[in-house]
C-alpha cells in the first residue's frame, strides 16, 4: 500500500518528517483521518489539538498542535502549525502547572479568553504526552 | 626620547588595540552568521508549505473575494516595512536599506500614494526620528535574533491597518536578502495585495490539485492569509539578521586590514625617527669629543 509522506513544520523549525500509514488531526469541523490516496484537502486546525500519526511497526507519533493548517495532496501531508510540540518533548510538570494557572484565572474571570486558550494548549500538551487530563 | 618618537609609539598602541577589537568583532560576526543561517534554513519548510497552500487556495477558488486579496480601487496610502539593524559597525548595511526605501517612497509618490514607514531596528528608527518622519509603527531590540512572535506582532499591526478603511492599501517590505557570505542584496517586495501570476502550466504536475476545504475556502483563506503575511515578515527578518552579521563581518575585516596597514606605516615612521635620533646623538657625541680634543690641542 502506498504510504503518506508527512511533514510537521512550525515557523521556526521542522518538527518531524517521515512516512506514515494514517494521520489524524482535529480541524474546526471535527476530527479528520487521512489515509493514502486521500483527496486533496486544506483544513484549518483547532487551537490546542492533538495530532496523531500512525506508523507501521512503530508506536504512534503524537504531537500537540496549536492552530495552523493541514494540507493533503498527492499522498503528501503537511501540517503547518504556529506552535507544535512532540509528545515526547512535552515537559509534563510545566504543562500541568500552566493548566492549573490558566484554570485559576478562568475561575476568577470567566471572560478571560487568553486563559481559556492557555488552558486548551496545556490540555493538548498533556494529552500528547499521554497524560490523563 | 624625542617627542615625535613618543607620539608615534602612542599611536601605534592605540591602533593596535583598535585592531584587536575589530578582529574580535569580525570573529564574533562570523560565528553568528552560521547560527543565523541555520535559523533561516529551519524556517524554510514552513514558508514553502504556506506559500504552496496560499497558491492552492487562490488558484482553486478564484471566486473567493477576501479583503486581503483584493486591490482597493483608489489606493492612497502604502505601508512600507523597513528592516534595519539595532547596532552599527556593519558598513553600509542600514544606509543601503534606507536608500532603497527612499527610492520606493519616490516611486509610490509618482503613483499618487503616500508612503507610511513601519520600521524595525534601532538604526532605522533613529534615522526617521532625526528627520521628523512620522512612522506607522516601530520595533527595536530583536534585529539579531528575531522570533516568530516578533514577526507576528508586526504583521498584526500591518494587517489591522490594511483592513481599516482609512489605513494603508498596500504593504511593501524593504529588507536585505542574504545570498551568500559575500553577497547581500536589498530587495523590495510587495506582500499585499497578492499578485496573482497567470502562468501557463507546462506539464501536468504543475497544475495544483483541486482542494477540498475544511470548513470553506473563504474560512481557510481568512486564517491562512495573516499566517502568510507573518511568514513573509519572519523570513525577511531572518534574512536581514544573517545579512547584518555578514555585513558586519566584512566591515570589521576591512577595519582590521586597515588598522594593520596603518600599523605597518607607523612602525616604519617610528623606526626612521628612532634611527634619526640615534644618528643625531652619535654626531653630537662625535662633535662634542672633537671639540674637546680641539680645545685640548689648542692649550698645549
Amino acid at each position: 500500500m502506498a504510504k503518506l509522506r508527512v511533514g510537521v513544520v512550525s515557523p521556526e523549525r521542522e518538527i518531524w518528517s517521515g512516512e506514515a500509514d494514517m494521520v489524524i488531526a482535529k480541524t474546526v469541523d471535527g476530527e479528520i483521518g487521512i489515509m493514502p490516496q486521500h483527496a486533496p484537502v486544506l483544513g484549518v486546525l483547532v487551537e490546542g489539538g492533538v495530532l496523531r500519526v500512525k506508523r507501521e511497526g512503530e508506536g504512534d507519533l503524537v504531537a500537540a498542535v496549536h492552530g495552523g493548517f493541514i494540507s493533503v495532496a498527492d499522498n503528501e501531508v503537511s501540517v503547518l502549525a504556529e506552535v507544535a510540540e512532540l509528545g515526547s518533548e512535552v515537559d509534563v510538570a510545566a504543562a500541568r502547572d500552566a493548566l492549573d494557572r490558566a484554570q485559576a484565572s478562568i475561575e476568577a474571570d470567566h471572560e478571560d479568553a487568553d486563559a481559556a486558550i492557555e488552558a486548551k494548549r496545556a490540555r493538548a500538551r498533556l494529552k500528547a504526552a499521554g497524560e490523563e487530563v | 626620547m624625542g617627542a615625535q618618537l613618543r607620539l608615534l609609539r602612542r599611536r601605534i598602541n592605540s591602533v593596535k588595540s583598535t585592531a584587536k577589537i575589530t578582529r574580535a568583532q569580525e570573529l564574533i560576526a562570523s560565528s553568528r552568521i552560521v547560527r543565523a543561517q541555520q535559523r533561516m534554513q529551519a524556517a524554510l519548510p514552513y514558508e514553502r508549505e504556506i506559500t504552496r497552500a496560499v497558491t492552492g487556495v487562490v488558484s482553486n477558488a478564484a471566486s473567493v473575494d477576501h479583503p486581503l486579496t483584493v486591490a482597493k480601487e483608489n489606493p492612497t496610502k502604502a505601508g512600507v516595512l523597513i528592516v534595519t539593524s539595532d547596532s552599527g559597525f556593519c558598513g553600509g548595511f542600514n544606509a543601503n536599506v534606507l536608500r532603497e526605501a527612499e527610492a520606493l517612497r519616490g516611486l509610490l509618490e509618482t503613483r499618487g500614494l503616500t508612503a507610511v514607514p513601519y520600521v524595525t531596528g534601532r538604526k532605522g528608527v533613529t534615522w526617521h526620528t532625526f528627520r521628523n518622519r512620522e512612522m506607522g509603527g516601530s520595533w527595536v531590540g530583536f534585529s539579531r535574533k528575531p522570533s516568530y512572535a516578533d514577526a507576528k506582532e508586526i504583521a498584526n499591526v500591518l494587517i489591522d491597518s490594511f483592513k481599516d478603511d482609512n489605513g494603508i492599501d498596500e504593504i511593501h517590505i524593504v529588507s536585505t536578502e542574504f545570498v551568500s557570505m559575500l553577497t547581500q542584496n536589498v530587495v523590495v517586495k510587495r506582500v499585499l495585495p497578492l499578485e496573482v501570476e497567470e502562468t501557463e502550466a507546462t506539464d501536468s504536475t504543475a497544475i495544483p490539485p483541486y482542494f477540498e476545504f475544511e470548513p470553506t475556502a473563504g474560512d481557510v483563506l481568512e486564517s491562512l492569509l495573516p499566517r502568510y503575511v507573518e511568514s513573509r515578515i519572519f523570513t525577511a527578518l531572518l534574512q536581514s539578521a544573517a545579512a547584518e552579521e555578514a555585513a558586519r563581518r566584512r566591515a570589521m575585516k576591512a577595519a582590521t586590514d586597515n588598522a594593520n596597514e596603518l600599523m605597518r606605516v607607523l612602525t616604519q615612521q617610528m623606526n626612521q625617527a628612532r634611527q634619526a635620533e640615534i644618528t643625531q646623538e652619535i654626531s653630537e657625541i662625535v662633535g662634542g669629543a672633537n671639540a674637546l680634543a680641539d680645545a685640548a690641542a689648542g692649550k698645549e
